[in-house]
């Protein structure tokens, strides 16, 4: 236990140094290296997303203590952890696939923890009964991993780790094993649950979805670098890698701007409505494209590229085109557009895209 | 043959029996040699329940040297076994879960005694743990403990042949289990070895097990190291194989019914291991 350092109650604490996590990874693994810093105050819950072999599970891993760091440092509320082996570290972790144990009911599976930290038998089945309890799975404190659909089995999961009472809870891939409709409800009890902890909670994940519902800030990680952090919607609205841009659906271009104009590193400029200079990133969404077969006369909108359809896939209800050319990028059309433009690849076409919806902004 | 093929086979086949089915189409060259090898490996089998004197059988398995013999080979395996557990699944655990230099070198020597003549592992530990041996000379000038000849050396010897089965069987099952649960225990406080106890022990039981009846059952059947390390004195290290062996020069009829029981109880543990090895062909 471990509960020295507890905030009051309503107050968050500022001073970050002191409380909560304060870390850089460094992880050496022949070709690859991981290098991240992470901070955060206890009530944070941080999503670490990326793509797969970013680098986040082994940034988790370093976390946990299952990875020897290489270098950096790791704090928590204050205590260098770096030597401290992963036992005796105040860190729970919520696996991918949960690692029930299978042959413990979900009961003992939660009362494993309490009793691996001194807690007698009875005292550690009573706590563990009561975080059941709150998870909504009372009825299944005798039931055996194996019976637990994969909802019940992610509660557990997250009751087992809890139970330690953990001043770091760090969640792998927290809905990745379950099927669509479960990761919907899944994932907002999960938010509930995360909201009520205390202390610091980063989850690593792919789905942008997952980490922009359940965390406060993102940490954007591409080849064990971190690329971009910050509010969900701030870096929703200003992407600054490829990676981010298509996985919130904007195209994203870097360039130097002049006043209204950025000139992109590929050649074409992009008229903006922001006044800025220096280097720039610009981005619009797929909608905001308009197609023309021949070169549009009365359109108002002031950036046009000649382009190719390269290729052609549904998107929800829409038609998602990508077009090469003088600029590179995805449009959104309507079904019935793409059929009387007669779109299918290698057609040739003209993009128009208003400055009103682009947005530039500094690199 | 393609998909399409192979569904008329099926069709035509249909209303054959499910042997016929099965052998239809094997190679005469490797069915004959095949059925060759059936009858070498049953017929001595079947001779000794043809010969067996089942008249006086129940006679010669009511005498008290059979008795005293199976006695001690029943206890002597056990114990050989629990020994057996006691060593060989942390030694298991050791060459599946970590690394350390030479481990190779140390696995291949741990089945060294797989391979070996048990005669050669018997002179081995005369050497070794005998009253003059590299270690026995300090067993007995310092306890007083003086293992050849006596039913501990029988356990010794059964055990230096049976451990290297459970090992090689529980390291297999180890390297088998996902080493993640250990992780997952560990993140909730377990040290390693709360983590192998109360984790990883009761998920490798089946393989453990397993590993145990097979080194029961070589401890059981253990002949050259023992009679080479132990001796062959009734009551003290006369094991059932040394028995029927000793048997057979006097009184063949006892010989056949002592081998009578072995059988029996090499039968009824295959039977006890059917789900493991038996299905896994089928």
């Amino acid at each position: 236990m471990t509960d020295t350092d507890e905030t009051p109650a309503g107050v968050r604490a500022d001073d970050t140094r002191g409380d909560g996590l304060d870390a850089r990874l460094v992880v050496d693994r022949g070709s690859f290296r991981l290098d991240v810093a992470l901070t955060a105050a206890p009530g944070d819950v941080v999503a670490l997303l990326g793509p797969n072999g970013a680098g986040k599970t082994t940034a988790l891993r370093a976390l946990a203590g299952l990875v020897p760091l290489t270098g950096g440092r790791l704090r928590l509320d204050g205590t260098p952890l770096e030597r401290t082996p992963p036992e005796a570290r105040p860190v729970g972790v919520v696996f991918q696939d949960y690692l029930l144990f299978p042959h413990l009911s979900a009961l003992d599976n939660v009362a494993f923890g309490p009793r691996c930290q001194g807690v007698g038998k009875a005292e550690a089945r009573a706590q563990a009964a009561a975080w059941l309890e709150r998870m909504g799975l009372a009825d299944h404190a005798g039931t055996k991993p194996r019976r637990l659909s994969g909802g019940q089995a992610q509660r557990v999961a997250l009751a087992r780790a809890l139970a330690t009472r953990p001043r770091l809870l760090l969640l792998d891939e927290p809905l990745a094993a379950l099927d669509a409709r479960t990761r919907l409800e899944v994932r907002a009890q999960l938010r509930r649950h995360l909201a009520e902890f205390e202390a610091v909670a980063v989850l690593v994940t792919h789905d942008p979805l997952d980490a922009m519902v359940l965390a406060d800030r993102l940490v954007v990680v591409e080849h064990g670098r971190v690329v971009q952090e910050g509010a969900p919607s701030d870096i929703a609205r200003h992407p600054r890698t490829d990676y981010i841009a298509q996985l919130v659906g904007l195209n994203l271009y870097r360039g130097r701007a002049e006043g209204h104009t950025v000139r992109l590193e590929s050649g074409p400029a992009v008229a903006t409505t922001e006044d800025l200079s220096g280097p720039a990133f610009v981005a619009f969404p797929p909608g905001a494209v308009t197609l023309h077969r021949h070169r549009p006369t009365g359109s108002s909108a002031r950036n046009l590229w000649r382009c190719e359809v390269a290729g052609l896939e549904t998107h929800g209800d829409q038609i998602r085109a990508d077009l090469t050319g003088e600029l590179a990028l995805a449009a959104d059309l309507t079904t019935v557009a793409a059929a009387e433009l007669g779109l299918h690849p290698g057609v040739e076409v003209w993009a128009a895209v208003k400055a009103a919806q682009t947005h530039a902004y500094p690199a | 043959m393609n998909e399409a093929d192979r569904e008329t086979r099926a069709v035509t086949l249909e209303s054959g029996s499910r042997r016929g089915r099965a052998l239809r189409g094997v190679p005469l060259p490797l069915l004959v040699p095949a059925l060759v090898g059936l009858a070498f490996l049953l017929l001595p089998l079947l001779a000794l329940l043809i010969r067996a004197p089942w008249r006086s059988l129940p006679e010669q398995l009511t005498s008290p040297e059979v008795w005293q013999a199976l006695q001690l080979s029943l206890i002597s395996a056990t114990c050989a076994t629990a020994l057996s557990l006691v060593l060989g699944v942390p030694l298991a655990w050791l060459l599946a879960r970590t690394r350390f230099p030479g481990r190779g070198l140390v696995r291949a020597l741990v089945t060294l005694p797989l391979v070996l003549p048990p005669v050669v592992g018997g002179v081995a530990l005369l050497l070794a743990l005998g009253r003059n041996g590299v270690v026995g000379q300090w067993l007995d000038s310092w306890f007083g403990i003086t293992l050849p000849f006596t039913t501990a050396g029988v356990v010794v010897a059964e055990a230096f042949v049976a451990m290297p089965f459970l090992v090689i069987s529980v390291e297999g099952t180890l390297r088998a289990a996902d080493p993640r649960y250990e992780e997952a225990a560990t993140t909730l406080g377990a040290s390693r070895f709360t983590a192998f106890r109360r984790v990883t022990l009761p998920l490798i039981a089946p393989g453990v097990a397993a590993g145990a009846v097979l080194a029961w059952a070589r401890a059981l059947g253990e002949f050259g190291a023992t009679i080479t390390f132990a001796g062959n004195f009734p009551g003290r290290t006369q094991t059932m194989p040394l028995a029927v062996y000793l048997a057979l020069q006097n009184d063949p009829a006892a010989a056949i019914a002592l081998s009578l029981v072995l059988l029996a109880v090499s039968i009824a543990v295959l039977a006890g291991l059917r789900d493991r090895w038996m299905t896994a062909s089928s």
